[in-house]
């Protein structure tokens, strides 16, 4: 689960961690009275939006006066952002952020997250801040420096220092980098984070480090013992049928084909897709409807699919195993009947009773194809849409 | 012979009362599994459906000789039940479970270092060598005994690809399925060294998704050490960068983990690499005759 800078940076507060003073707002007017309050200026006002790169397109400016503050402010809301991370349709600003200024000497690049290498959670760090640290990981790897952390000890202070000293700091930084990256790594474990990303980290022209940006995923496996995190969830940063699906515990993502797939277990969902793809198709979604293809599962199912206009056809793949087949013909058939499905629909059932299903589905008087492997069902769906 | 379980393993079940662990439980001892009991705590000395409840594990390896244990816990309790089986001194614990904290198997790997335990998942089908021992959900039927090894990190691919054998007349020695989830407990390579050191292991499908490097591993092992044959398929050439694709691990991020960039390091390393899903199988047959 992602969470706003601003949520992140009051999080990272609470841990000790210095960031810079700054308040969210929701319209032009607090946005100035806010500015007020922080003194003078100038000031930074950051859209608030699920994606980096937000400063190139134009949501993030910095401002002289609490008026311009307010001006800016009041350009971001609704503004459509478009950045490297939000895909095309960009995502639209209904958050602002409104930080003091900070005068910056010089930017780093800090990061903790999970390495599935070592299963330790992994400190990372660079001099090379304020930029795509993809780029320095890919050009100049030697500018990356790592510290695995053990999970008994947490990260120590020699480790800290290690990392503070290779970053270039001088002795009076590395004394404010110890505690900070320790409360960094503090934060991470306590808050259950999968990703914790400072970029940049910036020394002040002051001599102060401040953590001028920050990002945080949770592990979404762990909120249930963070309550008030999940709290933070923010619905309009995500897909509305994603939301949807995940009310069902149908897991569910969209893409930009015309194939609606329906299949069980995730790897066999993508391996779906995968396949369509090979006989010319196009996917429109991943679906995983789970273990218990249930009537009521399918019946969502096929609302979500169909509620994307661009299907033109459904592909629905099931590898009973513990299911039996004739229960899951019964549930794909009532749900097509509830919901009407009128484009063209390619069952692959395997498993338990395989043949009872087929003539289940044969009889059913709906307009199903029935289909004897994966390879054979993609194929039929593909030409069914084609036409 | 066949790896991690055969017809002497006997298998206790942590979490045994709940109704997934007691159907589980229940299914594996109608294939033949010795299933020898379970642990809820607080109904020890009781019996459900015919197994022996216990209220640790350390009474039921007492009571029951169990070496393995299969655990249905909820993701609350998963870690300390996985560690639980550990400090009992099991041999091989399967956690079915998903949806655990990534940082609880951060400790959980930490607390096994040094320890004589191979833990399978968690987010896992299971194990099973077909004829001996089911341990997991998997359907038993889809099995026959046979030369092939299979490894996945998915329930219903791995399916898919052992039907593809058993429809041609090909049995499998073991079929591992080793989870989802990006910290677990065993990897495609711990799985391909098991294989290429059973006798009985002809030849290996491995499959595998988008997301990390452990299948990139595997390959070089097979590159540099292994004898046998492998083909494999890479789930989700389709998926898009940054999206999850259902399991926690399968994700592409920072231009890692496509499936493009593993096929292609996979054939460099001589695996027989299948183009589509319904082709696991012939990929195989391309580079083994049984």
């Amino acid at each position: 689960m992602n969470v706003h800078e601003y949520q992140a940076k009051a999080i990272l507060r609470n841990f000790g961690v210095p960031v810079p003073e700054g308040h969210v707002v929701y319209n032009g007017n607090s946005a100035r009275d806010w500015a007020k309050r922080l003194g003078d200026g100038p000031y930074a006002v950051k859209a608030q939006i699920h994606a980096g790169g937000r400063g190139k397109g134009g949501g993030v400016k910095i401002a002289k006066t609490a008026d311009e503050v307010k001006q800016y402010a009041r350009d971001m809301f609704g503004m459509t952002l478009v950045t490297h991370q939000t895909g095309p349709e960009g995502k639209i600003v209904r958050r602002v952020l409104i930080e003091s200024g900070c005068n910056i000497a010089d930017e780093f690049y800090v990061s903790f997250l999970v390495d599935r290498v070592t299963d330790r959670v992994t400190l990372m760090a660079s001099a090379e801040g304020g930029v795509n640290i993809e780029e320095v990981a890919e050009k100049t790897p030697e500018k990356l420096f790592f510290e695995a952390v053990d999970p008994v000890v947490g990260l120590t202070a020699f480790q800290a220092r290690k990392v503070a000293f290779k970053l270039g700091f001088g002795i009076a930084q590395v004394k404010q980098a110890v505690p900070l990256l320790m409360n960094l790594y503090k934060a991470f474990v306590e808050t259950d984070c999968s990703l914790l990303e400072i970029n940049p980290l910036v020394l002040t022209g002051g001599g102060d480090l401040l953590c001028l940006d920050a990002k945080i995923n949770f592990d979404e496996n762990a909120l249930f013992r963070h309550i008030r995190i999940r709290d933070l969830r923010d619905y309009d940063e995500e897909d509305a049928n994603e939301i949807e699906a995940s009310q069902y515990d149908l897991s569910y993502i969209a893409l930009d084909g015309n194939i609606g797939c329906m299949v069980n277990g995730a790897g066999l969902a993508m391996a779906t897709m995968d396949i369509i793809k090979h006989y010319g198709g196009d996917p429109a979604n991943f679906l995983d409807v789970g273990g218990g293809a249930t009537i009521e599962r399918v019946t969502e199912a096929f609302k979500l699919i169909l509620s994307d206009d661009k299907v033109e056809g459904i592909l629905v793949n099931i590898f009973g195993g513990i299911m039996k087949c004739d229960v899951i013909a019964t549930g794909v058939i009532e749900a097509a009947k509830q919901i009407g499905v009128k484009v063209p629909l390619v069952v692959r059932l395997e498993g338990t009773n395989v043949d009872l299903g087929k003539k289940m589905l044969a009889e059913s008087g709906l307009n199903i194809v029935s289909a004897d492997g994966m390879g054979d069902a993609a194929e039929k769906i593909v030409k069914a849409v084609k036409g | 012979m066949s790896i991690l379980v055969n017809k002497n393993t006997r298998v206790i079940t942590q979490g045994i009362t709940g109704a997934t662990g007691l159907f589980h439980a229940q299914g594996a001892r109608d294939y033949g599994t010795q299933m020898v009991g379970g642990v809820t705590p607080g109904k020890g000395g009781t019996t459900v459906e015919g197994f022996p409840v216990f209220d640790t594990v350390e009474d039921a390896i007492k009571e029951t000789g169990a070496n393995a244990s299969v655990i249905y816990v909820p993701p609350i309790g998963s870690a300390d039940a996985i560690m639980e089986a550990v400090d009992a001194g099991i041999e091989l614990v399967i956690c079915i479970t998903e949806g655990v904290p990534v940082l609880d198997m951060v400790k959980v790997k930490k607390y096994m270092e040094g320890k004589d335990c191979r833990l399978v998942g968690p987010n896992c089908p299971g194990v099973i060598t077909p004829g001996e021992c089911k341990i997991g959900i998997m359907p038993g039927y889809i099995h026959k005994p046979g030369p092939v090894g299979v490894v996945s990190r998915s329930g219903t691919l791995t399916y898919e690809a052992v039907w593809q054998l058993t429809t041609r007349d090909i049995g499998q020695t073991t079929c591992v399925g080793i989870g989802g989830d990006p910290v677990n407990g065993t990897s495609h390579l711990d799985v391909l060294k098991m294989f290429e050191n059973d006798p009985d292991t002809e030849a290996v499908i491995m499959i595998g998704e988008i997301g990390g490097d452990a299948e990139e591993q595997a390959a070089a092992y097979v590159r540099d050490h292994m004898t046998k044959p492998v083909a494999a398929f890479i789930a989700g050439a389709t998926a898009p960068a940054g999206k999850r694709m259902g399991h926690a691990g399968a994700i592409i991020s920072g231009g890692k983990g496509d499936a493009a960039s593993k096929k292609a390091f996979l054939a460099e390393c001589g695996v027989s690499v299948a183009d589509s899903p319904a082709e696991m199988a012939e990929a195989l047959l391309k580079i083994w005759q049984p």
